[in-house]
């Protein structure tokens, strides 16, 4: 039997309406539990003081420098007490799911387990880089929390200047334009920079992200310092049947408003017997035609990935999606992947010697300028890489021939 | 006293322990798919194996009473597998189409929405907000349970011209992501100093650095070292106050909700796109923030009318013009939606280009 419930009579207009309420649930928790009775308290404080109440501090565990997020209260009498002592610590932990946010029912009956046994109760599914949010936990309970979810198989995420837990879409296990791996790209990506990730020693954070087509569901342009998004360089498969079929069912207008004049190349044209053209070499892999007739159109057998490098949110100078760095490579064969595990390497390393404090790759490349990073990282230039050449004269020209040369030599290879 | 226990440094685990049978088996190898009605996915392989998927809305900050409902009903009604999508909702894959009633069923009773697939309005990328961040000017999961209520009809059905993805974030270092229409925290005023704390608790040159427009410098107050603001230069963005908690910036008046539309990951038809600013000065104002909703729904409810199949918010915003989406939307165009941040005569009009 918990201590007693407060007042909540902001919090309780949150149990209306046909959305499932999170309020219920902390209020089905605080049943037995002082500890959600407490964060209750405080979080119908800030309803209507309009503040927030927590600080940060040092909570971690063994072996570890991050992966919990430390949270105290603020909220207290003028004589330092607490006001709600039982939600005075208030810990997350975010561990790592598996790629692809994939479960079976008895392991989060287990994750259910421990953290009633441990924690508040109250957990996300999923915190916004992907981890599972284990919220709530005492100073004292956060190490034995995680242990066991330790040995279940499960290790924590990232928090603070490090590489933080990664994203892939559920991509070759359930959607037909998969073009790689993306689960085993995802997991080789994190796995390989685990001391990076356990350990925070970076100037700023670092995320990888890894879609299995354009569509990029993970947000992986806007999101990641390293995006890895599935692509196909041969040409894309036309089952013209199902095109017929398409047609028939949807109409000519329809096809035509909703898919032909749809493509941003214009490389798509509906001939007079209902079958479609495709000019493939003008075609940039956006997805739109497929996406819309998913069951005529598909993702050519040539498959491999886009990288790009630099996307983040706004501070410190405002938004970057990121830029193409490598414009296709297979990720098909071991060696495949073992070029993008040493590449991946490459570009941690040189952000963790030549970015600034609290600058993200984005930013660095802003400053150094995109040439100077690939040569850090020793990638080439590639047309692929710039929207359109230079609009200015400011640049020293005077390697052209070498320059040029290099060019020459490269389209000879 | 024993040795402490060191971490298994196992990292990501692998899926497989995790992945319905039917996936496993056909890993790689889908040939299309389809949606049976709102909420249902009909995934086909190459093998002819097929897979049902029942996607069901979540309030994403779960008590475990909830989560084992949810398991229980995967037990029950599914095949003992689930997933979450990135916007938390849950996926139930089964792989006979007899069960998707049932389950539909099922989840409806106990109060689960059915929907966000397809041309719908899905579930909104969150943040943690007053209930678990550091340095929110608001909260998260409440904000979005209310507009969620709101846009319930919108999430069981697919009637929008395209999918339409939503986000919020309690500051402007925006945890919620780029989205179609995103509701982030916009501070208003320049942050309240503690002078008295800020030589104990910041490392004074990094917060002079984080500052975009070298707004705060060093300085003497009452004997004490501190830091200073630049009122005049302070674009009120919050950066300085994570390094610096004395550098108050939220305030329960001034911080204020801004509206941004346009925001777009996929590359289909059009290349990826950052988000725009609409509206701001919109109040925080909880417990269900009730104006915030008024102009997404505004927005949204100009975007289902007008816009052409397949537009997102943003591409339907650049074909129709800038004039005419704040004339449709009926939101007042402002000189604040002029950008004159660093790159701003890119976002200008150099043409005669012009609608009438």
């Amino acid at each position: 039997m918990a201590k007693q419930m407060h007042d909540t009579p902001m919090l309780d207009q949150l149990e209306s309406g046909p959305w499932p309420s999170f309020v219920t649930g902390l209020k089905r928790l605080a049943k037995d539990n002082d500890m959600m009775v407490d964060l209750m308290g405080q979080l119908e404080t800030s309803y209507e003081t309009r503040k927030g109440y927590w600080k940060g501090g040092t909570v971690g565990v063994i072996g570890y420098g991050g992966g919990i997020i430390p949270r105290f209260t603020e909220l207290k009498s003028d004589d330092g007490e607490a006001l709600f002592p039982a939600a005075a610590e208030f810990h997350t932990l975010r561990i790592m799911p598996p790629p692809g946010m994939h479960y079976d029912t008895n392991t989060i009956r287990k994750m259910c387990d421990i953290w009633e046994k441990y924690g508040s109760g109250l957990i996300a599914f999923h915190g916004q880089s992907g981890d599972i949010m284990f919220q709530g936990c005492t100073t004292d309970n956060v190490q034995p929390a995680f242990d066991e979810l330790n040995e279940m198989g499960f290790d924590l995420g990232g928090a603070g200047p490090a590489v933080r837990t990664g994203m892939s879409c559920v991509g070759a296990a359930r959607c037909e334009n998969s073009c790689f791996d993306e689960g085993r790209t995802m997991r080789m990506l994190v796995n390989n920079a685990l001391d990076d990730m356990h350990r925070p020693a970076l100037p700023y954070k670092f995320k990888y992200k890894v879609s299995g087509c354009p569509n990029d569901c993970m947000n992986s342009v806007q999101r990641a310092d390293l995006a890895t998004i599935g692509t196909w360089r041969d040409d894309m498969k036309v089952d013209q049947e199902e095109v017929k079929k398409f047609v028939a069912a949807r109409g000519r207008k329809y096809t035509i408003d909703n898919v032909i004049t749809r493509c941003p190349t214009k490389a798509l044209s509906l001939n007079d017997d209902d079958t479609l053209t495709v000019d493939n070499p003008s075609c940039v892999r956006c997805m739109h035609c497929i996406n819309v007739m998913n069951k005529a159109l598909s993702p050519g057998d040539d498959k491999g990935v886009t990288l790009l490098c630099g996307g983040k949110r706004t501070l410190k100078i405002g938004d970057l999606l990121g830029t193409v760095i490598v414009p296709f490579h297979k990720m098909e064969t071991d060696e495949d992947f073992e070029w993008l595990e040493e590449l991946a390497t490459e570009i941690l390393d040189f952000f963790a010697e030549n970015a600034l404090e609290h600058e993200r790759t984005g930013e660095m490349i802003e400053r150094i300028g995109l040439v100077n990073f690939l040569e850090g990282v020793g990638l080439e230039i590639d047309p692929n890489m710039i929207e359109r050449p230079r609009m200015n004269p400011y640049v020293r020209t005077d390697g052209w021939d070498e320059e040029a040369a290099k060019w020459a030599e490269r389209k000879a290879q | 006293m024993s040795e402490p226990r060191m971490p298994i440094e196992s990292g990501v685990p692998e899926m497989d322990a995790y992945l319905h049978p039917v996936l496993k088996k056909n890993y790689g190898q889908w040939a299309w798919h389809e949606r049976p009605r709102p909420g249902v996915l009909h995934h086909v392989a190459k093998s002819g194996d097929s897979i049902w998927t029942v996607r069901a809305g979540t309030q994403r900050q779960m008590d475990l009473y909830t989560i084992r409902k949810l398991m229980d009903i995967a037990d029950e009604f599914a095949e003992g597998y689930v997933r979450f999508t990135i916007r938390s909702n849950i996926e139930y894959m089964v792989s006979e189409e007899s069960k998707v009633q049932p389950l539909i069923d099922k989840l409806e009773s106990e109060g689960f929405p059915i929907g966000g697939t397809g041309n719908s309005v899905s579930m909104i990328s969150h943040t943690q907000g007053w209930l678990h961040c550091d340095i929110p000017g608001t909260d998260a999961s409440g904000a979005v349970k209310a507009l969620m209520d709101d846009l319930y009809d919108e999430f069981v059905k697919e009637e929008m011209p395209n999918r339409v993805r939503l986000t919020t974030s309690c500051c402007q270092i925006n945890c919620g992501g780029q989205g179609d229409i995103a509701i982030n925290i916009q501070h208003t005023k320049p942050p309240k100093i503690d002078h008295t704390q800020v030589a104990n608790v910041c490392e004074r040159p990094s917060v002079v650095a984080r500052c975009p427009v070298a707004a705060i410098r060093p300085a003497m107050v009452n004997g004490k070292p501190s830091l200073e603001v630049d009122e005049k230069k302070c674009i009120c963005c919050g950066a300085c106050f994570p390094p610096c908690p004395p550098m108050q910036i939220n305030d329960p008046e001034h911080s204020k909700f801004a509206i941004w539309v346009g925001g777009k990951n996929s590359n289909a038809r059009s290349k990826p796109t950052l988000h725009k600013l609409v509206a701001a000065g919109v109040p925080n104002n909880p417990p269900r923030w009730p104006e915030v909703s008024a102009v997404v729904k505004q927005i949204l409810s100009a975007y289902k009318a007008d816009a052409k199949d397949w537009e997102r918010i943003g591409e339907w915003a650049e074909r129709i013009g800038w004039p005419k989406f704040f004339e449709k939307t009926g939101l007042p165009f402002t000189k604040y939606h002029i950008d004159n941040w660093r790159g701003s005569r890119n976002n200008l009009n150099s043409s005669a280009h012009i609608r009438f």
